[in-house]
């Protein structure tokens, strides 16, 4: 009896498809990642547990560079652009500054706050490629005599009455710890007893207590 | 793995004899290579991307009481005292800092978690943790130190204006001359 002849079928595959969801998703994945904004001020900042993910909204932002320089920002969204602008509107009538209108606009309008309250409007005449942190001086905070965080922490104050801002301190890994107590006096001035310090994320060391803890199912723990 | 068609688009009707037969090519090109690098890509962009949500430490302040009689009083007995130097330099003393600085000890960021995590465990629920940083430190040690007690689950713990005297033993620990003027350091508010 003679065998059937099985007919010798081509092992290979037809690639394309394969092909085509290997770039589909190349392609997503680079659609899809935000490449990191490019920083004005350079800060490094130090790496905690924390798991918090840093809040977006109603944010007011101290960053602390590592020459000691402190600059405040809002967070990007319209309604906090507009707490920028009374805020600005608010220091401009708790001190007097005599800033026009328009100067209050470009002032919102730049990405931070980095002068001293005698050097504002300098600084609202300045073009935006002349914002960067080593152009501008910082608002001042190096003494406690002179420590200008206050009035810009009370005009927050003042604007977010009766709601909570979320107010993060950016601080560099090298920024002295006296400027860092400046803010926090200035904060603490003005009842804003709430804040949270911008860190990266680092790994829970194995064995340690709050391992241990969410270990157990305490997922909280680590906020 | 490479295919290369060569049967020349069967089903077509025979040609004379002595008519050459036109080799037809197939247009179809293996995709394996390609794949290959595709993927490739994808496992390269995936690794060298870094999550960076920034998370935050939440920090709530005190009220700053003025009346001595509202402030929290501190078991001495059961309170460690970190102080931070330049240069990564930790410090530490349990209890009251003896008047001669016999208590006095030093540590670093490593070894400065075994010293928490004894006094906890020698201490009852009054344990509590003083971080005293002074002005030479930097913004780095204080999270980290503020980060340990996270990690140690120290619910209790303060940040406090170094004194003259702690600032002094701390510079002269570091190996400034002892001389060094205290007045820099802050007072106690």
């Amino acid at each position: 009896m003679a065998r059937p002849k099985i007919p010798r079928k081509s092992t290979t595959v037809d690639m394309t498809a394969m092909c085509d969801v290997a770039f589909l998703l190349l392609s997503f994945f680079i659609l899809t990642t935000k490449p990191k904004p490019s920083e004005a001020v350079p800060i490094q900042t130090p790496t905690s547990v924390a798991a918090k993910i840093a809040p977006e909204k109603d944010l007011v932002m101290i960053s602390l560079n590592k020459d000691g320089k402190a600059f405040l920002s809002t967070g990007d969204d319209q309604a906090d652009k507009d707490a920028k602008q009374q805020i600005i509107e608010t220091v401009n009538t708790n001190k007097g500054l005599g800033l026009s209108p328009e100067e209050i606009a470009r002032l919102k309008a730049q990405p931070f706050i980095g002068s001293s309250l005698a050097q504002l409007k300098q600084q609202a005449r300045m073009s935006s490629d002349q914002i960067t942190g080593q152009i501008l001086p910082g608002i001042p905070v190096k003494d406690t005599a002179n420590n200008e965080m206050t009035d810009w922490m009370r005009a927050v104050a003042q604007v977010y009455a009766g709601r909570k801002p979320n107010i993060l301190l950016k601080g560099d890994n090298q920024a002295q710890f006296p400027q860092f107590k400046n803010i926090v006096t200035a904060l603490k001035k003005n009842d804003l007893l709430k804040f949270q310090m911008v860190t990266n994320p680092e790994a829970i060391p194995a064995g340690s207590t709050l391992f241990q803890a969410i270990k157990n199912g305490d997922l909280k723990a680590a906020e | 793995m490479a295919e290369m068609d060569t049967s020349g688009g069967g089903g077509k009707h025979k040609k004379g004899p002595g008519v050459k037969k036109g080799k037809k090519l197939s247009t179809r090109v293996d995709l394996t290579p390609m794949v290959d690098l595709g993927f490739l890509l994808i496992t390269f962009f995936i690794f060298t991307t870094t999550m960076s949500k920034p998370t935050a430490y939440k920090l709530n302040l005190p009220a700053d009481t003025k009346d001595p009689n509202q402030q929290n009083k501190l078991n001495e007995k059961s309170a460690l005292t970190i102080l931070l130097g330049k240069d990564n330099n930790v410090f530490y003393y349990e209890g009251e800092l003896a008047p001669n600085g016999t208590n006095f000890k030093s540590s670093n960021f490593k070894d400065i978690r075994d010293v928490i995590l004894q006094k906890k465990a020698n201490t009852d629920t009054t344990f509590m943790v003083i971080v005293k940083p002074n002005d030479e430190s930097n913004y780095k040690n204080f999270v980290d130190i503020m980060d340990e007690m996270k990690i140690n689950m120290v619910s209790r713990y303060a940040l406090v204006d170094i004194t003259p005297i702690e600032d002094q033993l701390v510079r002269v620990s570091e190996g400034e001359p002892a001389t060094a003027a205290p007045g820099a350091a802050p007072g106690k508010k």
